[in-house]
């Protein structure tokens, strides 16, 4: 019993100090959680969670049966998957270029320049962009010069894929690049030296070093990615798209906003962002799995 | 040497141009965007400025400032940045220090770190969030904006994984001279971890500067949005009902120089601390990726 009471003495403080974030995170992340009950009833703010009748899996049935919503996780997996894969492309490939760098200045500035665009919000990105790609934009113009045809970029459902697709990697593989660049900074410069040794030219020293170096990253970066695919990234589709292209760019989360806050559909709502959610984690568990079996990454 | 070779000159030549191409195209919105709101209003709603302005002056500023509607949005983006930084560091500090504790003295810790991990993993999605809100009466307030994502676990993991390279023979030697853990975290780990707390506490101010989503889902009160909302309603919603402006400021608002205005005013923090944080970030993500 001394001991108990000894060891109670020396711990209490570091639980009252994780007391007020747990406090918080209870009531701001975990009864949320408790209100996904919502998605199994008919949900009426007058009578709240409590009264509200139960009706089963009626709205996942009617999700996917309701053309809108089966559009839209279509829509979701398309724009998401095509970001997973590019957003690991280019930054690989943007890594080996400036790895080839030799001037440390002309690195910094590269750098400096490319992680920018980052820690910039949607907000003031999606107004630039529909500035810049309007019918009558810079970029519009710069193609009329050029004696091009004018694209609707942000009216047409096609274009308007590729467009959230090109303005998401504009606007991350500078960041994504960092962890590939902390790879290679790793990398033992004797591997160079024996491969020139060998007469290995750059080209090889590449294919032989550089990206076998890289990929272990790869791997982990990519598999964890997974998790994402059905994060289609609401901040920046709900900054451009309008109703011109529903059909082709309205994604989970911006569906969930309308049917549910905007229309009051709130159980309906509920249960679209609940088989997101229960997704994601099934993903990302097996994406763990996958890259402890085949990287021996550990995040915990 | 492979780089004197010929065909290692010419790539050479090649990948700094692409790279220089490549590095412009990142900030050449943002000149667009900065070239037109320092135009006159006639070259750039006639779209006739490209990265420099024509007819330079600063009325869009002048109008954009004077402008009540857009300074109280300021006042309130400002409000939440600082209320929600200091709040939000205030907690995970605390709560950091504690499971930095190895589990053989706290064995409590592991509990803790899965009940604050899962929230990374699984949430219950924007509908029930925006119930709870309602239900516990904190629409229009500004804690709205601040507590839902006061703590950061991810921050909170990097900030653990920081103060788990303090020596632990510092913290024994405090615990010999009488130092509780309070006073230990107070003397001994924040003037060590210094950096690492500087560089989250600048990402959380980035965040909370740039977060509009929930000003729109929690505050109806069009005077109480942050700027960050207010800019999201008026120049990519063009929602003026919400604003509810008189018709000059209508006129002022929709102006096409004052839109850019505005939008780099709203950007214009970021730009001042984004040095700051470049230096700290590439070094914090890797510690924090490469630490288990």
């Amino acid at each position: 019993m001394p001991k108990r009471r000894e060891k109670f003495e020396r711990t209490w403080p570091l639980h009252v100090m994780i007391w007020p974030a747990a406090v918080v995170t209870f009531i701001f992340a975990y009864l949320p959680m408790a209100g996904l009950v919502m998605a199994f009833q008919d949900f009426k703010p007058h009578l709240g969670v409590w009264n509200s009748p139960f009706v089963g899996l009626e709205h996942f049935r009617f999700m996917f049966s309701y053309p809108d919503s089966k559009q839209v996780i279509i829509n979701t997996l398309i724009i998401a998957g095509l970001k997973i894969l590019f957003g690991l492309l280019v930054p690989f490939i943007f890594a080996i270029f400036l790895n080839e760098v030799r001037l440390m200045l002309f690195k910094r500035v590269v750098q400096t320049l490319v992680y920018l665009p980052h820690f910039i919000s949607w907000v003031i990105l999606g107004a630039i962009l529909t500035d810049m790609l309007g019918s009558h934009g810079i970029v519009n113009q710069t193609l009329t010069a050029l004696g091009l045809e004018p694209i609707f970029w942000l009216g047409d459902g096609n274009w308007f894929r590729f467009t959230v697709v090109v303005s998401d990697i504009w606007q991350n593989f500078g960041f994504n690049t960092i962890v590939f660049l902390a790879a290679l900074a790793g990398v033992n410069p004797a591997l160079y030296e024996a491969a020139e040794v060998d007469g290995a030219n750059r080209w090889k020293q590449t294919w032989y070093v550089t990206i076998p170096a890289m990929l272990p990253i790869t791997v982990v970066v990519g598999t964890l990615s997974l998790g994402n695919i059905l994060n289609a990234g609401f901040d920046q589709i709900f900054n451009l798209y309008n109703p011109l292209v529903y059909d082709k760019g309205d994604i989970i989360d911006t569906f969930v906003y309308r049917t549910a806050i905007l229309n009051g559909q709130f159980s309906f709502g509920t249960a679209v962002g609940m088989f997101k959610s229960v997704v994601g984690l099934v993903l990302i568990f097996v994406a763990y799995r996958l890259a402890y079996r085949y990287a021996g990454y550990r995040i915990f | 040497m492979y780089y004197k070779t010929r065909g290692y000159r010419i790539f050479s030549a090649f990948n700094y141009t692409l790279l220089a191409l490549i590095s412009i195209s990142c900030i050449l919105p943002l000149i667009h965007i900065l070239a037109v709101s320092f135009s006159g209003s006639g070259p750039a709603n006639a779209n006739l400025v490209k990265l420099w302005p024509i007819d330079f002056n600063f009325e869009a500023y002048m109008k954009t400032l004077s402008n009540e509607n857009f300074y109280n949005a300021l006042k309130m983006g400002v409000q939440r940045t600082v209320l929600g930084t200091a709040v939000g560091m205030t907690l995970i500090t605390l709560a950091a220090y504690a499971i930095s504790k190895d589990s053989h003295g706290f064995h409590s810790r592991i509990y803790y770190t899965w009940f604050f991990i899962f929230t990374m993993l699984f949430s219950g999605g924007i509908v029930p969030a925006y119930i709870l809100i309602r239900e516990i009466g904190l629409m229009n307030s500004i804690w709205a904006l601040i507590l839902p994502v006061a703590v950061n676990v991810f921050n909170m993991v990097l900030l653990m994984n920081f103060f788990r390279t303090v020596p632990r023979e510092m913290e024994e030697a405090a615990l010999m001279d009488g130092s509780g853990h309070f006073r230990t975290l107070w003397s001994i780990y924040l003037p060590i971890s210094m950096p690492a707390i500087a560089t989250i506490s600048l990402f959380t101010m980035v965040f909370h500067w740039n977060s509009w989503f929930d000003g729109l889902l929690y505050i109806t009160d069009y005077r109480k949005y942050p700027l960050s909302t207010f800019l999201q309603t008026v120049i990519v919603q063009q929602d003026f009902n919400k604003v509810n402006p008189d018709v000059t400021q209508l006129k002022n608002i929709s102006q096409r120089t004052v839109k850019s205005a505005q939008i780099f005013i709203g950007t214009l923090p970021i730009l001042l601390v984004y040095p700051f944080l470049q230096r700290y970030f590439v070094k914090g993500i890797v510690l924090g990726a490469i630490k288990e």
